[in-house]
């Protein structure tokens, strides 16, 4: 891979005083956000990127920490100097969303008026709620507009939602591997993985941090059938296709299939150290995200009082946001006059395509980026 | 097909398209012709591209492309939502002709159609010494060919006056890229069309 990583990075906290009222009605009257950033704030502040994350992400998207140099950044191939995010050009901002469990307020984190960790009072937050908690970050920062705000998945509906409710403030929106507003397959995927959680005993209402418990079992599940949902049939048949782990049938419920040892191995990893109530919050905000909502269903309308040029990518094997959603976007800025480009790229890796190394796709928007002007 | 620079239909075209209008490139290689008419006529210009590196290459030219296939329609774009829109050396590369020239003028106000005439006097020739044509406009061997449907002028316009196209203009150009004037569909190499539709 051409470029560099971005090598040692520390995370930072926020602590913001003021009340933030958010889509459900609820008031988080304080929040902590934590970030990190690489690169150089220039000093027009022009040069800043806002790469959020998706459904299990965080704050740490590039480089690695001193003490641990093997927990890498979970973007780490598209950031750093001579990569696509080239931070000797810009300054790249990642942070944790609100509701996460990596160090921003969360379900997991204390509830400061009492003492115990939020649990179920954590209020239920919607992607337009992360927006305005990454305006003030930004406001924060001495950013006043973003030269482009990113993200896959969920991470590319906030750079979605970040072009409607912030128009002014973003001059470049990266979409990548989006939709507009979920299915009812997707939201019937995201509520049997909530019912693993919900139904655990181990859940107690959310507020299993008290029963020193986590719904572990629950969460495995809902990995699991999140994970098949990331990855490509034809992906899978590759890398497992009908291999035993042994070379006989065993004839019991035991791992005997190499994608059941895998998709177990994966769950039992997540389980381990992701939080069920935060898995639950980031599935709703999926759930939930709609902007059209406002213009009664038209995306032409609510695209048209964004001001952003649009940079939107889509995998041809991904299933759970398949190209046609991404290209529901397409048609609603191109019906507004708006500068976009759209790329379909042809990698295998299902979903998961957006997080991986590929000559093109980076190519994409390493091209795309390059063409900003700060 | 991927434009190159100074190709002979690329004044003729910019000189039908007035500035400031709306502009669909079909088949727009990388970005040339739309930076062009960008640069040079002040349009609002977006392209459709199928093949990867053309793509890569349009946005690294600054140009709004948009990855499709021109076989499956222009569902994404609206009626009527632009001024010109061109299909420039392309239409003997798509198997749906109707589909593309109807969508053409569903989705544009105009349409401005270019390609290779296949009854231009040296391709005959070549026919008649018993090989398939290569030239200027038609730069490939038959077995590497995009191509995939072989017509003439006379061929074209027949299928114009079956759909109801109007045709406005008509510019034919010698492999030099020199106007021809007389005996077009014999003397010509490559034919450009402005055409539109009754309303």
């Amino acid at each position: 891979m051409p470029g560099q990583s971005v090598g040692v990075v520390e995370s930072q906290r926020a602590h913001f005083d003021q009340p933030l009222h958010l889509r459900s009605g609820g008031i988080l009257p304080a929040y902590d956000l934590v970030f990190e950033t690489y690169g150089t704030l220039n000093a027009a502040k022009s040069n800043a990127i806002l790469v959020c994350h998706a459904l299990s992400g965080h704050h740490h998207v590039a480089g690695h920490y001193a003490d641990q140099p093997e927990n890498v950044g979970w973007w780490d191939n598209i950031v750093g100097p001579g990569r696509p995010l080239d931070t000797d050009k810009f300054f790249i901002v990642g942070l944790n969303n609100l509701g996460g469990c990596h160090g921003s307020s969360g379900p997991s984190s204390i509830n400061p008026s009492t003492g115990k960790p939020w649990g179920a009072e954590f209020p239920i937050v919607a992607v337009n709620d992360w927006v305005h908690s990454q305006a003030r970050l930004a406001d924060r920062l001495g950013i006043e507009s973003w030269a482009a705000v990113m993200g896959g998945s969920l991470g590319g509906m906030q750079a979605l939602r970040w072009s409607i409710t912030y128009p002014e403030r973003v001059r470049n929106a990266i979409v990548v591997a989006a939709a507009p507003k979920l299915s009812a397959q997707n939201i019937a995927f995201n509520d049997v993985a909530r019912q693993a959680i919900l139904t655990d005993p181990d859940f107690h209402g959310g507020n299993y941090y008290e029963y020193n418990t986590r719904p572990v079992r629950g969460l495995r599940l809902a990995r699991m059938l999140g994970h098949i949902t990331y990855l490509s049939d034809d992906q899978m048949g590759e890398k497992f296709g009908r291999d035993l782990r042994n070379s006989a049938f065993s004839f019991g419920f035991d791992v005997e299939f190499e994608v059941e040892s895998y998709l177990r191995y994966q769950g039992d990893k997540f389980a381990g150290y992701f939080d069920a109530n935060t898995y639950l919050l980031m599935t709703k905000a999926l759930d939930y995200f709609d902007p059209s909502r406002e213009d009664n269903g038209n995306l032409t309308a609510t695209m048209a009082r964004s001001k952003a040029n649009f940079l939107i990518a889509s995998f041809t094997t991904d299933w759970r946001f398949s190209p046609a959603r991404s290209k529901e976007i397409v048609a609603a800025l191109l019906a507004n006059g708006r500068n976009v480009s759209y790329a379909e790229i042809d990698l295998n890796f299902g979903h998961d395509s957006f997080l991986m190394e590929d000559a093109h796709y980076h190519g994409v928007i390493d091209a795309y980026l390059r063409n900003i002007k700060l | 097909m991927t434009h190159t620079l100074g190709r002979p239909d690329f004044e003729l075209i910019a000189g039908w398209i007035e500035p400031g209008h709306r502009v669909l490139d079909l088949g727009c290689g990388d970005g040339s012709l739309l930076k062009h008419l960008i640069e040079q006529r002040g349009v609002k210009g977006v392209g459709v591209e199928i093949d990867d590196a053309n793509v890569l290459a349009a946005i690294r030219n600054g140009i709004n492309v948009i990855q499709g296939n021109l076989e499956r329609g222009l569902d994404e774009f609206a009626d009527q939502a632009f001024d010109h829109v061109v299909l420039s050396r392309t239409l003997q590369t798509v198997r749906h002709t109707e589909g593309i020239l109807s969508e053409m003028l569903r989705v544009g106000r105009e349409a401005v159609v270019s390609f290779p005439n296949f009854a231009y006097w040296k391709n005959l020739r070549s026919v008649l010494d018993g090989r398939m044509p290569v030239s200027e406009d038609l730069p490939y061997q038959w077995y590497d060919s995009p191509n995939v449907r072989f017509f003439t002028l006379l061929d074209f316009e027949a299928l114009c006056a079956k759909m109801g196209l109007i045709i406005r203009e008509r510019s034919v150009l010698d492999e030099e890229g020199k106007p021809v004037t007389s005996e077009v569909n014999f003397l010509g190499s490559l034919a450009v069309y402005r055409l539109t539709q009754h309303r």
